[in-house]
């Protein structure tokens, strides 16, 4: 039960990173190694100003306002300064772990005993006796909830769209007079101010800040991503940003069954990696098989896979250089 | 009115791979006029859309629309009063999202993609029959990803998606190449109704001299960067294929092909 619980928790807490690893693996097709430096900085920014005795809330709502800034930090070395995709996050990742160190004013910050969203006099209220044991994963269920119908409402609105469009298509968003570089801009934005709210979250249900708990941070997200969405890519009812969440928490699983089998908790980074080889080399395999099956025929029922669509553009474009 | 003023592009200057094409190049389109351009592989008629549309600098020279100098314009900017269609179907459209997802994408040109709903329900009946319009049977996949149509019908949507909201300049750069003489055909004929309904001002790049001389109202021939033959409507209606053709050839033999 512990063990379950504990999944969910933390499931659920990288969810909402695995969403904004969405955005840009998925949407934006930009592999941002940024979130590696943002989910620490959002942990930093929540242990600091806990610490200091301040409204843990409001602490969630600075780390998603410094995502959004470091995001866009990203996303204008990449457009402006015209730094290639993984070399801009490179640079914002390497950057941020001193900013992040810098923040918390050393390398570890506990939090124990302070209020966070997890533990104040008003939840504690509100779940009592037998509650109590759920209150935690209660809390952050609603939280997630709240940052994947947020994220869907603003995919369905116009701004929304052109940020699906520069991903799909970059020269559509140029053709609609929009600057396709200020909607790259945005979108990491919104991307690593998901990963930094979540960063957030875990310092305060972890109840500490560690510098080291960013590194492997983007190989969770992208593994939630992929499992996600090739788990669930037939199932038209669910959501991406829902197969996301579930991605997440089945990743999480995996994990704690590796530890509960034995391995010992400080090889998880290793965990971590192997286990994304393993679901990187299955979903790739499905790709290979659906590549042959797209060349004849093509099921036009799947609309959340973007990924697939684009490697049949590909294959039937037949790329036109643009100097005749 | 669109005017090209003394034009000059060299690409990969100072390398072994420099190749000087547009050299003092003028051109002058007017208001309504549909121009088809037409040339061998090289000859400058797609760097010359680029120019048009920004999508490559020049280095000299200047781009005028209406008396005034955009050459410093970025290419988004003009394009809010452009419409261009591509060789290559995958350019005009968003393959993940469906066909009433692009047209109000397309809809929305020239206005703020804010935080209103994405999707312009009110003008659901007219996408409906402009798709019937179409006669592809489109109006029954409204919620279909264009990434599962075929070329034709997404070259048809691009289309559609370039000429929705008012524009002045239609650019084509090829966009018949890529699919096959029956779909070519039909797209030829929509391209032709829609700048007659719209009367907007087009410049079509062919490599199909047939297209090139039963359509539009202005012909040119362009080769090394130059337009070699510049007829208007008039003198165009008394040429056939073949005279066109026959100096295809001629232009050909120069270059020792």
């Amino acid at each position: 039960m512990n063990l379950l619980l504990s999944v969910l928790e933390q499931g659920m807490i990288y969810a909402i990173m695995g969403l904004g690893v969405y955005i840009t693996y998925k949407i934006l097709d930009f592999p941002d190694l940024t979130v590696d430096g943002s989910f620490p900085l959002g942990a930093a920014i929540g242990a600091a100003m806990i610490s200091r005795g301040m409204n843990p809330l409001l602490a969630v709502f600075a780390a998603l306002a410094a995502g959004a800034v470091v995001g866009m930090c990203t996303g204008i070395i990449h457009v402006k300064f015209k730094v290639r995709d993984l070399l801009a996050g490179i640079i914002m990742m390497t950057a941020l772990y001193t900013v992040h160190i810098r923040i918390a004013g050393r390398a570890n910050l506990p939090i124990y005993g302070k209020d966070t969203i997890f533990h104040n006099s008003l939840v504690d209220g509100i779940f009592q006796g037998p509650l109590a044991q759920f209150k935690t994963v209660i809390i952050i269920l609603i939280v997630t909830l709240i940052s994947k119908y947020v994220l869907d409402w603003y995919m369905s609105t116009k701004s929304g769209f052109m940020l699906r469009a520069v991903g799909d298509n970059e020269t559509i968003v140029t053709s609609m007079g929009v600057d396709m570089g200020h909607v790259k801009i945005l979108g990491l934005a919104i991307s690593n101010a998901l990963v930094t709210m979540s960063g957030c979250i875990y310092a305060q249900q972890q109840r500490f800040y560690d510098a080291a708990m960013g590194p492997g941070t983007v190989v969770i997200g992208l593994a939630s991503v992929i499992i996600g969405t090739s788990l669930f890519k037939n199932v038209s009812f669910l959501r991406v940003t829902s197969s996301v969440v579930i991605g997440s928490i089945i990743y999480k699983a995996c994990v704690a069954l590796a530890i509960k089998a034995g391995l010992p908790s400080t090889d998880l980074k290793m965990i971590t990696a192997v286990l994304f080889l393993i679901i990187l080399i299955i979903s790739m395999d499905r790709k290979k098989k659906r590549k042959q099956v797209s060349d004849s025929y093509y099921d036009g029922g799947d609309r959340d896979d973007p990924a697939g669509m684009k490697d049949r553009a590909y294959t039937e474009g037949g790329g036109t250089d643009a100097r005749a | 009115m669109l005017e090209l003023k003394h034009i000059y592009k060299t690409y990969n200057p100072g390398t072994v791979n420099e190749h000087v094409l547009f050299q003092d190049f003028n051109l002058k389109i007017d208001d309504g006029e549909f121009v088809t351009v037409v040339g061998s592989n090289g000859s400058g008629k797609t760097s010359m859309l680029n120019v048009i549309c920004g999508s490559v600098d020049i280095d000299a020279g200047q781009v005028v629309i209406n008396d005034k100098d955009i050459s410093d314009e970025k290419d988004f900017i003009r394009h809010r009063r452009i419409g261009r269609v591509f060789q290559d179907p995958a350019k005009g459209t968003c393959p993940s999202m469906n066909i009433v997802e692009n047209l109000s994408i397309a809809d929305n040109k020239g206005k703020k993609y804010g935080l209103s709903r994405g999707l312009n329900k009110a003008r659901m009946n007219y996408y409906r029959d402009i798709l019937a319009d179409l006669g592809l049977g489109l109006e029954n996949q409204m919620d279909s990803p264009v990434g599962s149509l075929s070329g034709g019908q997404r070259q048809a949507v691009a289309l559609l998606m370039a000429t929705l909201q008012p524009i002045e300049f239609l650019i084509l750069d090829e966009h018949t190449a890529a699919l096959d003489p029956k779909t070519a055909e039909i797209i030829m004929q929509l391209t032709d109704r829609i700048v007659k309904e719209k009367k907007v001002t087009t410049i079509m790049v062919t490599h199909n001299l047939r297209y090139a001389v039963d359509y539009g109202s202005r012909l040119i021939m362009m080769h090394q960067g130059e337009a070699i033959l510049d007829k208007d409507e008039e003198e165009k209606s008394a040429m056939s294929i073949d005279d066109i053709l026959a100096l295809f050839n001629e232009i050909s033999i120069e270059c020792g092909n």
